[in-house]
């Protein structure tokens, strides 16, 4: 994928929708572009992170270890952003991420997250708005299990 | 050592001066012949009174006479520059090898020092004496007796004729040297105390120089530049008065001498001249002493220097002794002596009221009594200053104690020669030292402590060192004891090697250097012929694995687009600096190529397109954006000027621009890896082309060329690429997650299936350590020492705090390792931390210098209030 589609494909992440265009290619050309074979894994859950990575291109499951096994938590795809959390506040990987088809993503170190945040701070409280509501949804979720 | 420098000269070169002296003398007649001639071509043959008839037999007339006593004058001149000549050359031999003697035993002293001492005296001043300041003394030495015997006596030679002449010009010669000799003496002494004091400040100064570069960490680190640099100021501003004041003196001292010297003639000419004119000497007579006196001149001003010297060479000669000289210094015997070769330590050490005294002559260790077994291993542990580091120094007797005894295997260490502790205990200190020398080297200086054959006859160089009292061990000879290391074989010591390296848990490090080394030019073809099958292995197993894109091979035939465009137009490895990768973009011959299959142009407008990219993403940030560095084509300073060249391509149109400014976009096409930039500028079409170039290239390249590059070829193994590229041959793909860790897999498996791992290690072993071992790690540094203390099999191994910088895995696995390796010979290790102890047969603890618990691990651990507990706990 050239450096220009992969800014097209970026410029339809809602995240993105505010960033003019060279700052989009600024982030590609500083990002590796990187396939995965279906079934490989992205990340495992307790490792340590140093990237984050923004899905191109097919599907990832997104899942944490339980006692009873894998549990899967979301279905991510084109255009979505996993594995931010763990640059964010430096702690290891808080789930697995694997592909569940052949995906191509963009990985973008942590130093270039970095730049991209405090660059855009539209695009932190987009992510602050996302994290928000992933909490508001574990806290629904954490009631119902407890009311249970 | 000598402690005066007559006595040093005297000792080690009677001989020498002897027979200066006596060339000396025996040159003296033909130079008073070379004085009297003069007088008699005037006289006889020119004045014409008393031309014999015949000479040897021959009827001469005048003429004859003339040119017969000229030619013995040439004769002369040629006798006295001969001797001059051969005495002058025998002299600077002479000085030449006692500088070297005194040099070498300045050296041999250091390495004698107490190991104390070089807490006093730093390493700037060490190298600042025996380097510069001696090297004047070595010419001394050789004009130390002949000189003033030469000089002197071609002044009485010269006084003689004179006198012989004429007693009263003889004597307004010398009128005025009772003056000189009397004040000279008085002005030289004030230079001389300058002198002293210059000496001493100039090796403040090199141990000043030596603390600024060991220290320099500390230096940046606490903004000290401008301090050090006030200091330096402080101390060159020493060195400049005094080095003024010494100036303003000689040359003082040398304006009295002109003077005086000039004052002679007015002797000659208004006596002489009288004494010509009233007939009581002939002219001829005035004329030579005329001559003689031009001569005596030199001798005289030689003399005077002789004595400056004498006076600063005694000065630098006591200084430099006193340094070299200090107490306690060890028995050149200590060093030197051999042992019997079926010597062993293998024993019990038995430590008996050990003292060691501070420099204020307090005690740090009291009466310490302790017992090794044989075969224990022991933990020393305890406070930081409670003496265990120095019970491991004292056993490896790197000190000696104030008073008490060490016994090993029955004998006292005190008495023993470092051949018996070196070779037969094993010591690793908290600050491993590694030099500067391949791993393999370092490791096996642990076993290299004599030559093991000499030759019968010593060598040209060797016959040269013995002239001068140095060492007479051939550095060329085979050092290495086989038999200490138990192999006999060199095979068997490689294998050795790889043992010892996995003992210290490196040989993962020292692997992977060697992946990343080429093969060394012995290396056989039998080496290179598996790495190929490797190679060949390596594709195979890729291909039939799902992974088999993640590398993409060299094909003379497909571009590869995880490479760059360089080096997809050489193919090669670049070896001297012709093709650099960096510069590649400017070298004519690859220009030449571009133009003949017409990428010139191509290259420019990519270069163009790459170049309004750069400006595109990069123009807006600061300058000083890492970024910049880590993924722009173009630096910041260069951005602007590229800014200004796109704006006139956009003007003027890239056919239109001037040479000059479309070729600085021709050098950026270079850089670009289609893989990993995406720029979409390679494209299809220029891509074949380049093919073409990279063909053209490989075809027209001269014979000149040619030694400058090694050309990828399939069945061929490329020396100028590291192992691995060798055996990848082509590059991982970049766009492929997790590559890099999954063709690294493969290759260990590959390597470890041919049985390789053992040809990269021993590969690895090559690598430079660096300038004290700089390119390795703390921790590397360390493993290294305890590798090369293994290395000889000692039987008694000592560790102070020799695994501190490992990371606590690597430390646990080291020391559980050397335990086993060490098992039936005796261990002792001085441990910062306590529960590292649980592994050794015993445990002592010594607190304030002295043996307070003794036990082992279980037991202090288990009794309720012991000191050791204390330790446990407080960790």
């Amino acid at each position: 994928m050239s450096l220009n589609k992969e800014v097209e494909v970026l410029r339809d992440v809602p995240l993105f929708n505010k960033i003019d265009h060279t700052k989009l290619k600024l982030l590609a050309f500083t990002s590796e572009n990187l396939t995965h074979q279906d079934g490989n894994f992205l990340f495992r859950e307790g490792e340590p992170g140093d990237a984050a990575y923004i899905i191109l291109k097919g599907k990832v499951s997104v899942f944490i270890e339980t006692d009873k096994g894998p549990l899967e938590v979301a279905e991510l795809k084109r255009g979505d952003v996993v594995g931010e959390i763990s640059i964010l506040c430096d702690v290891p990987r808080t789930a697995s991420v694997k592909a569940i088809e052949s995906v191509q993503t963009l990985k973008v170190t942590k130093d270039t997250f970095i730049h991209l945040l405090t660059e855009f701070p539209e695009i932190a409280i987009e992510i602050m708005r996302d994290l928000a509501s992933r909490l508001n949804k574990t806290n629904i979720q954490l009631r119902a299990a407890l009311t249970n | 050592m000598e402690k005066t420098l007559f006595g040093f000269i005297w000792r080690y070169s009677k001989r020498d001066q002897i027979i200066l002296l006596v060339l000396t003398a025996i040159s003296f007649p033909f130079l008073y012949l070379s004085l009297d001639l003069p007088k008699t071509i005037i006289n006889k043959a020119i004045g014409g009174k008393d031309v014999p008839e015949e000479i040897f037999g021959m009827t001469v007339d005048q003429i004859d006479y003339l040119l017969i006593l000229s030619g013995a004058f040439l004769a002369l001149v040629f006798v006295n520059g001969g001797f001059k000549f051969y005495v002058n050359v025998f002299r600077g031999q002479l000085g030449e090898r006692m500088l070297r003697r005194l040099r070498y035993s300045l050296l041999a002293r250091v390495l004698r020092f107490p190991i104390p001492q070089f807490k006093r005296v730093s390493q700037g001043e060490v190298i600042q004496m025996v380097n510069s300041e001696v090297e004047p003394l070595g010419g001394f030495v050789g004009d130390s007796i002949a000189l003033p015997a030469f000089q002197g006596g071609t002044l009485l030679t010269i006084l003689i004729f004179m006198f012989v002449q004429d007693w009263m010009l003889g004597l307004a010669a010398i009128a005025l040297y009772p003056i000189q000799g009397y004040i000279i003496p008085k002005l030289q002494w004030h230079v001389n105390q300058l002198g002293k004091a210059r000496v001493r400040n100039v090796r403040v100064l090199a141990e000043k120089i030596g603390e600024a570069v060991s220290g320099i960490e500390e230096v940046h680190a606490n903004d000290g530049a401008r301090r050090i640099l006030a200091r330096f100021t402080e101390r060159l501003g020493v060195i400049y008065d005094i080095r003024y004041e010494i100036f303003r003196r000689k040359f003082f001292i040398k304006f009295i001498n002109n003077f005086i010297a000039q004052l002679t003639p007015f002797f000659f000419y208004s006596i002489g001249g009288y004494l010509v004119i009233k007939g009581d000497l002939t002219f001829g007579a005035l004329v030579a002493i005329l001559a003689a006196y031009k001569d005596l001149s030199a001798p005289w001003k030689e003399l005077l220097t002789y004595y400056q010297r004498l006076a600063d060479s005694r000065i630098k000669y006591d200084q430099v002794i006193e340094q070299f000289d200090p107490q306690g210094i060890w028995p050149e015997n200590y060093q030197m002596a051999e042992i019997e070769s079926d010597f062993n330590l293998a024993g019990d050490v038995s430590a008996g009221n050990l003292s060691i005294l501070d420099e204020e002559s307090q005690p740090i260790i009291e009466k310490l009594s302790f017992d090794i077994g044989k075969s224990e291993h022991i933990a020393l542990t305890g406070p930081s200053s409670g003496g265990k580091d120095l019970a491991t120094i004292l056993i490896a007797r790197l000190l000696a104690p104030d008073s008490g005894q060490i016994v090993v295997a029955g004998k006292q260490i005190g008495d023993l020669p470092e051949a018996a502790t070196g070779r037969h205990m094993g010591y690793i200190g908290p600050n491993a030292f590694v030099f500067n020398a391949t791993l393999r080297d370092n490791i096996l200086q642990g076993a290299m402590h004599r030559p093991m054959s000499s030759e019968e006859e010593l060598n040209e160089d060797l016959k040269n060192a013995q002239l001068s009292g140095n060492s007479l061990d051939d550095l060329g000879a085979e050092w290495l004891d086989y038999n200490a290391i138990g192999v006999a074989s060199e095979e068997r010591l490689k294998e050795r090697l790889t043992e010892l390296l996995q003992v210290v848990d490196l040989d993962g490090d020292v692997y992977s250097m060697g992946l990343r080394s080429t093969l060394d030019d012995s290396d056989d073809d039998r080496r290179l012929e598996q790495i190929l099958i490797a190679r060949q292995k390596f594709r195979e197993r890729l291909d039939k694995s799902d992974i088999s894109d993640f590398v993409e091979s060299f094909d003379k035939e497909v571009f590869n687009s995880n490479a760059s465009v360089a080096e997809n137009l050489l193919f090669g490895t670049p070896k001297g600096d012709s093709f650099n990768l960096e510069n590649i973009g400017t070298n004519t011959y690859v220009l030449e190529i571009l133009q003949k299959v017409g990428l010139k142009d191509e290259f420019i407008r990519i270069g163009r397109d790459v170049a309004s990219t750069m400006v595109e993403l990069f123009a807006d940030l600061p300058s000083d954006h890492e970024y910049f560095s880590q993924y722009s084509f173009i630096s910041s300073e260069d951005l602007p000027e590229f800014q200004t060249l796109l704006a006139r391509a956009e003007r003027l149109g890239l056919e239109n621009m001037s040479t000059e400014d479309s070729d600085r976009f021709l050098s950026l096409p270079f850089k670009l890896i289609p893989a990993r930039h995406r720029l979409d500028l390679i494209t299809e079409d220029i891509q074949k082309r380049i093919l073409e170039a990279r063909k053209l290239f490989a075809e027209e390249i001269g014979d000149e060329l040619r030694d400058e590059i090694e050309f990828f070829e399939s069945g061929y193994y490329n020396r100028y690429s590291s192992i691995q590229d060798n055996i990848l041959f082509g590059k991982i793909a970049l766009d492929k997650a997790n590559a890099i860790g999954e063709v690294n897999h493969l290759i260990t498996e590959i390597i470890d299936q041919e049985n390789l791992r053992a040809v990269i290690i021993n590969t690895g072993l090559d690598t430079q350590a660096g300038l004290a071992g700089s390119r390795l790690s703390q921790g590397q540094r360390q493993k290294l020492s305890i590798a090369r203390a293994l290395l000889r099999r000692p039987d008694h191994l000592i560790l102070n705090d020799a695994t501190s910088s490992l990371d606590s895995g690597s430390q646990t696995l080291v020391m559980s390792n050397l335990l086993s390796e060490m098992k039936g010979r005796n261990v002792t290790w001085a441990l910062q931390r306590a529960s590292l102890a649980e592994k050794f047969d015993r445990v002592l603890v010594l607190s304030g210098g002295q043996v307070v618990e003794d036990g082992s691990f279980k037991g202090l651990a288990n009794k309720k209030d012991s000191a050791f507990n204390d330790l446990l706990r407080e960790e």
